[in-house]
Parts: structure tokens; sequence; C-alpha cells
């Protein structure tokens, strides 16, 4: 297997760099399978742009960075805007809908999907806080080498004592999300 | 003043490099003095000291000693005290070396109240480096690197380390011998941060510089001007404006920072089973 | 492992965990032994003291943060010579600040962990982003002249591993170990196997027999030019300074003991080099091209050299995980059998000067430098192998 490269953008405080670590950590059920996860930050704990990075592979990692990502999600403007043609052909771009519209193309090959992802989060669970959890579940839906078990079990482990089951729900949003339109 | 202090010094590394007429000697001895009378254990005590004429007293103890960078004994200290809170912990430092280049670490480990034992060669100068104003220089002085007079303010060290949070705050001086051992001993008795300032004479460096005569007579300044506590007390405002009070100042029990650490172990070893 | 009350620390076993470079080190160092960690918060480094805070006092080990990044290098420093053993963990402007102190350990020969999680400077620079600026710092950042060594991974499990070989090193050799971590490796996640204690080698300081203490020298010239090291209260009564001395511990003002103490230290490094330089590569005798790198640069070298072999040019790999001492030897060897060494680093060109020094004319050395807080994509480095081959 090639290695599956996934890059998760958006704004510091919505939880970008949680949702890779999640991922990252969905990959210690699988032995054989090799993760690296990075990412980059501004200095503040809030605001500015945020973005993990989560590589997947059968083999030894070796660069550790999202050359071209397979599976973009962004969840501002400024990150579709950043990152939006650096995606591999065959691969897919999630972005929220609530700016995510027709002004941008994706390069030839990829896939684009405008999800009510934070609008779920805020209507549906009652917290836009885990719209990151929104996307993982949208995510889930590309990501052949990760089963949604340990994708559930990590989630679980990770996020904040007592909010288990909303994180859970936002999850499972977000895979019907795709479910729906796929 | 029958204490035998021999076995607390390297015979072989003196006689010591301080100057004729320095009160470096008189305060160390008197340091062993009250040394010998708290009972404390020789092999069980290591002195930290910075740099400067201060600086050199470990080279003459027998005890563990190090001999550090300028202004740092503290955070060695700090160290050996954490790894080790069995062992008695002396810092050994001086005006410019503890309050200058070494002031943030005295009022943290004032702050921590961690248990070190703090001696403070207050000679108002640095002395070896040749006579450059330190923070305890008094204001309108001379020295060479205030050539028109040193406009720079002091600190009060008892005051600063008492708000900073020592819980031994005391003050004597080469004149006061008895005194001084009394201080000594009761510091190395009390469990937490105790700093003691032991005000001596630079009469190279600092007296001559400044006019102030000869090492007597610098002694006598001391006699007139560092007084009793209790003495200080009794004056006017009026008259206590070129007096300086010498005495234990301070002495309270507040729990102690190594002491603090082992319950947090017990705590993280609690947590884990 | 026994920590200073000479409780036996609990044994940990071998687990396998998501790990960030940081927190290896704390893994790696507890496997190792660390018992004393003091530190001050500075990004990207912060998670080290972070980790160490939380996991000590369980295992009976000690954890301070002090008022300061000098403070913290004095207080390793008198906890290694109370007998632990201790660590710290800064970045660029905090390894700046310890230098001096750094010099005091080397010359008291105290053995302890620096860490320096790499960022972009001068200055503040770029708090967030990766660098390998601190090279020439950590061989020269003390005054004068002193061994070092530094140690640098490249992967979380490098890290883990090297963090055992710089406890290792420190307590053999009698000397601060420098661990050179950059900002990608100390911050990435990566699966990794935590090993337990017993299956790793865990070196201890050499210490004299207590019988010893009335003829005692704790600077004694022995043969491997280490000498045995007592703990504090023991009742040796023993002297250490950072003035030039003599076996006996106390300065003489000769100029002779400077000499001698001087190349007594050095030996213990020069004398040691197989020992100490850890390198690996990927050679298959024909190579024409070479890139030598270490750090998180290495992960890039490595993935251009094999795209490069997979499209029939001769380009091997060297990654160095000993920066200090620097592997002269194979270098000047590699020199010999090669056209060309490419030295990628995210810096202005630090160790290429070195590998310049030790090819000595005989293979051609270019460099590829970033020093944007960006890190060197394989397809810069693999653009340069098509370039010069």
């Amino acid at each position: 297997m090639k290695r599956k490269e996934i890059r998760l953008s958006g704004a510091g405080g919505q939880g970008m760099i949680l949702a890779g670590i999640i991922l990252a950590e969905s990959s210690l059920f699988d032995p054989e399978l090799y993760v690296v996860q990075t990412q980059s930050y501004g200095p503040e704990s809030r605001g500015g742009a945020s973005r993990a990075e989560v590589i997947v592979s059968r083999e030894p990692i070796d660069y550790p960075k999202v050359v071209k990502a397979d599976i973009l999600v962004c969840l501002t403007a400024e990150s579709l805007e950043k990152y939006g043609q650096e995606v591999a052909e065959g691969g897919v771009v999630i972005a929220d809908d609530s700016f995510a519209g027709e002004d941008y193309i994706p390069p030839e090959g990829v896939d684009f999907y405008s999800l009510p992802i934070i609008a779920k989060a805020r209507e549906e669970i009652g917290l836009e806080v885990t719209a990151n959890m929104v996307a993982l579940g949208a995510v889930d839906h590309f990501l052949s080498e990760i089963d949604s078990e340990c994708l559930e079990q990590a989630i679980e482990k990770r996020v904040p004592g007592g909010t288990e089951e909303k994180n859970m729900a936002a999850f499972r949003a977000g895979q019907q999300l795709l479910a729906a339109r796929v | 003043m029958a204490e035998d202090i021999d076995r607390y010094l390297r015979q072989d590394k003196l006689p010591h490099i301080w100057c004729p007429g320095c009160g470096h000697g008189t305060i160390m001895a008197n340091m062993l003095r009250g040394f010998a009378r708290s009972g404390l254990d020789q092999d069980k005590t290591v002195v930290v000291s910075g740099i400067g004429c201060s600086g050199r007293a470990s080279g003459y103890l027998d005890f563990d000693t190090l001999h550090v960078t300028h202004g740092r004994a503290l955070t060695f200290a700090t160290g050996i005290k954490m790894a080790n809170p069995e062992l008695t912990v002396v810092v050994v430092t001086g005006d410019g070396d503890g309050a200058a280049i070494g002031g943030n670490h005295l009022i943290h480990a004032c702050r921590r109240n961690i248990d070190i034992k703090v001696v403070l060669f207050n000679n108002s100068i640095y002395g070896m480096t040749a006579g450059q104003f330190s923070p305890m220089t008094p204001t309108g002085a001379t020295a060479t690197t205030a050539p028109y007079g040193n406009i720079d303010q002091n600190f009060d060290l008892c005051e600063l380390t008492r708000s900073a949070g020592a819980t031994f705050v005391a003050r004597g001086a080469a004149q006061h011998p008895r005194q001084l051992i009394k201080i000594f001993q009761e510091g190395f008795a009390h469990r937490g941060l105790t700093f003691i300032e032991a005000i001596t004479q630079c009469p190279v460096n600092y007296g001559r510089r400044n006019k102030l005569g000869g090492a007597r007579d610098m002694l006598n300044w001391q006699k007139e001007h560092i007084i009793n506590q209790k003495k200080y007390e009794s004056l006017s405002a009026e008259e206590r404006q070129d007096k300086t009070p010498s005495g234990i100042l301070y002495q309270d029990e507040r729990e102690e920072y190594t002491e603090k650490y082992e319950k947090i172990i017990a705590t993280a070893r609690g947590s884990e089973n | 492992m026994k920590n200073k009350a000479g409780e036996k620390i609990k044994e940990k076993e071998a687990r396998t965990m998501l790990l960030q470079g940081d927190e290896a080190v704390v893994e790696g160092g507890l496997v190792a032994g660390a018992s004393f960690f003091a530190g001050y918060p500075i990004t990207p480094a912060s998670e080290i003291a972070e980790g160490f805070a939380e996991k000590l006092p369980a295992l009976g080990g000690k954890f301070i943060q002090m008022e300061d990044e000098i403070a913290s290098m004095g207080c390793v420093i008198g906890a290694s010579l109370a007998g632990e053993k201790a660590i710290t963990a800064t970045s660029g402007p905090g390894f700046s600040l310890k230098q001096e102190n750094l010099g005091l350990g080397i010359m008291v020969e105290a053995p302890c962990v620096v860490v320096n999680v790499q960022r972009v400077g001068p200055s503040t620079g770029l708090p967030t982003s990766p660098s390998q600026g601190d090279v020439m710092q950590a061989r020269w950042g003390t005054h004068g002249d002193h061994p070092i060594i530094a140690l640098s991974p490249s992967t979380v499990k490098e890290t883990i591993d090297l963090t055992i070989e710089s406890f290792n090193m420190a307590e053999k050799y009698r000397i601060p170990v420098i661990l050179l971590l950059d900002e990608i490796v100390g911050h990435m996640r990566e699966k990794v196997r935590i090993p337990s204690p017993e299956e790793v080698e865990i070196v201890e300081r050499k210490r004299p027999r207590l019988e010893d203490r009335e003829e005692f020298y704790p600077y004694l010239e022995t043969e491997d030019h280490i000498p045995p090291m007592p703990d504090y209260g023991q009742g040796f009564r023993y002297h250490s300074t950072g003035l030039f001395h003599d076996k006996t511990g106390f300065p003489r003002g000769k100029t002779e003991d400077a000499r001698r103490l001087m190349d007594r230290l050095m030996a213990k490094i020069d004398e040691n080099l197989d020992d100490i330089i850890l390198l690996e590569d990927d050679l298959k005798g024909d190579e024409e091209i070479v890139v030598l790198s270490y750090g998180s640069t290495a992960r890039s070298a490595i993935s251009a050299v094999v795209r490069a072999r997979q499209e029939g040019l001769k380009a091997g790999w060297v990654k160095l995980k000993t920066v200090w001492p620097f592997a002269e030897d194979f270098v000047a060897d590699l020199a010999d059998r090669v056209q060309e060494i490419i030295v990628p680093e995210l810096n202005r060109g630090q160790l290429i000067g070195e590998v310049e020094k030790a090819a000595c004319g005989r293979a051609r050395i270019s460099g590829i430098h970033r020093y944007d807080g960006t890190i060197i994509p394989p397809a810069e480095i693999l653009a340069k192998i098509k370039e010069v081959g």
C-alpha cells in the first residue's frame, strides 16, 4: 500500500490537532500499520491557522509531512484557499458548506464534498466544538486503512471525560453526512 | 569560643588568600563555631560557593564542597538539596555574587523556603575584582565604577529575603563574634531557608577609597552603627537614621520545600495504585 | 534501577504507544533511570518538563521548575553530584542561557543530559518552527576549548533510543550530553514501542569504594581518563571547582595543570570515538552521490535517495545520530569513494563545514539550506541529486 496522506485544517480552537491525534491513535489497534502525525500552529491557543497532518502506511514512513493530500479537510475558507490545490489525483476534499461554494475548483481527478459539518455540530449535537468529530466521521468514509471501530475507540480514549457521548454522536453524524450523499 | 574548628578546615589549604584586615576569615571561623555547636554531621554537609572573595571559602572548608559559576551557587545547592534532603546544604556568597548576579535565585530560594543556609558575606564592594560598586555599596560612596559617587540605592537584604519568604533571617557583623556564633548556631538548627547577612570589612578596596581608615577603624564603625535589634527598637526614628539592626531579625515555621515534595511523591504513588 | 533512598523504581513493561518526540524523551529517560529533572517552560520543549513533572514523583524521582534556564542547568549539575541521573530540556534561547553552567558541568565532570528542541533563531525567532541552527552552538556554545557529545534523533523511536544513549554516555564518560531534537521530531507523533529497562543496557557511573575515602583523589588520572565519582554525603569531603585543578580537585594556579586537565577531558572522548559515534547508512558500494544528514532532515534525505535509486541513480544516504564528536574518519573514507556529498540542513550551513574539512577536497560537497521554519522536502533533495549526478 502506498502511503495515505490526510490533512486536517482550520482555525485554532477547532480541534483539528486533536482530530489528527485521534486519527493517528486509531492506528495503534493495527500492529502492522505505521503512522506519523505532525502539526503546525501559531503562537495563540485560540484563533489563527491550525493544521494537523497524518500519514498512514504499511511501510516505514520517511518524510513525515503531507506532500499531496489524499484526504483534505477544511473548516475555514482560508484553509481551503491555502491547501485546496495540494491534493493528489484520486483524492477528496471535504469542506464546510458555510463557505465552500462555487468559487472553489478542485484539481483534476479530485472529488469535492461541501458538507454542513459545523451546522451539524451546532444544531444536531448542540456543541459547535464537536465539528472536528463530525469531520472525522466524514473522513472515516474514505479511510479504508482504519476500521471505524478503531476510530471510535480512539475517540473514547482521547476526548475529555464526560464528553464521550457527544463526541461519538458527532462522529456518527459525520459518517451519515456522507452515507446520505455518496 | 572553645570549639575546635580545626577539624572543619582543610589545614593544607591555609593560609587563606584574603587580604590583611579583611573580615572574611572572622566570619568563616564563627560560622564554623556555630556549626560545631549545632551538632550537624560534617560528612552530610555540602558547602557551595560562587565567585568572588567569599567564593574562596569553600576551598578551605573540609566538607563536600563545590565552587561554581558567578551568582549561581543557590541553583546548584537547590539541586543537591532536592536530590538528597538528608544533606545540610550551605551556600557561601557575597554581596555581588548573591545580591546582584544571583539576586533572582536568592528571592526564589526564599520563596520556596527550601532548607538551605545562605551565608552572605557583605563587604559592600566587589573586592576580588578590585573595587567596583555592588548593590550593597552605600549610595554616595565611591568605587572604581562609581568615581563620581554611587547613585544606586542599596537593598536591605534582610527585609528583601524576609518578604520573599525566608523563614530565618539574621544579620551579624565581624565586630560582634559572640552574636555571630549564636546566629550561626541557631541558623544551622533552623529548618527552612536560612538567610544570614554577615557584615564584613574590605579595607583594601572599599575602606581606603572611601577614606574610612584601616580595618580597625572599619570595625569601630561596625561597633557604632550595627547594633542589637532590641537596642535598635528602643531608639527614636532620628537616632535610627545611621544604624542597622543585628541579631535574629525574623524566624518562623513554614513547611519546607523538600518536605512538601515528599508529599507530592506520596500523592503520585498513591494515584498510581 | 534504584532511586536515592535505594528503593527499587517500579519497572515499566514494554508497551506500544503513539508518542511525540518530546514525550519520547520522557519515556526514554525513565527507561535509562532518569531520577531528576529541573527546567523552565519554553516552546517547543515544555512537553518534556510536563512529562517528567507527572511521571517522576510516582517513581520516587524529583522534578523542579526553576526560576530560569540558568538555574535549571545549575540545579541539574547539583543533583548529578548528589548522585542523581539528571536531565533538563530547553530550546534555543534557553540553550544560550545554559552555556556557562554547561561549561562548569564539563569542568567538574558531572554526568547529565541537556535536551535542546531546536527552533528557528536567533533571538525569539520562530518559536514553533523547526531548525537545526544550534548545531555549532552545541559544539562551541560554552567558552573555551572543551569536549562535548551531542546526539540528534530523526524519529520518535530514535528519540527513545538516543535519550537512553545520552544518559549512558553521560554516566560512562562523566560529561554533560546534549540531545538535539528539532521541532519536527519534538512535536511529531509516531507509533513506538517503549522497551522495558531489562531489554536495554543501562550504564551507571563508576563510583569509588567507601573504604577509599582516606586517600581519595576526585580527579585522579586513571587509565581510561574517567575518575570514579562519589555521591555527596558519603564522607569523601571532596572539592570541585570551575577553576583548572589537579587530581585533588583544587586549583594550584599552575599552567601545567591546565594543560593536563584539558588533555584528559579531551582524551575521554577522543579515545572512545568508536563507542560514541553512532550513524546509520544505506551504502551499496557503487554510490557516486551520497546525501549526509541528521535529525528530521534525514527523513527527507532517505525518501529522496530511495526515489533516486528507483530512477537508476547511484545514490546513497548516511544519517548521523552522533553529531558531536563529528564522524570525521567516516566522512574522510566516504570522500575517497564518492564524487559528491550533499548535506541538507535546516540552517545556513553548519555541519557542512565539518564535512568539507573531513573530505579535504577529495569529493565535491554541496549543501541544501533552509532557515525559514519549513523543512526540506524530498523533491528538493532529489532535484539536487539529479543536478549534480
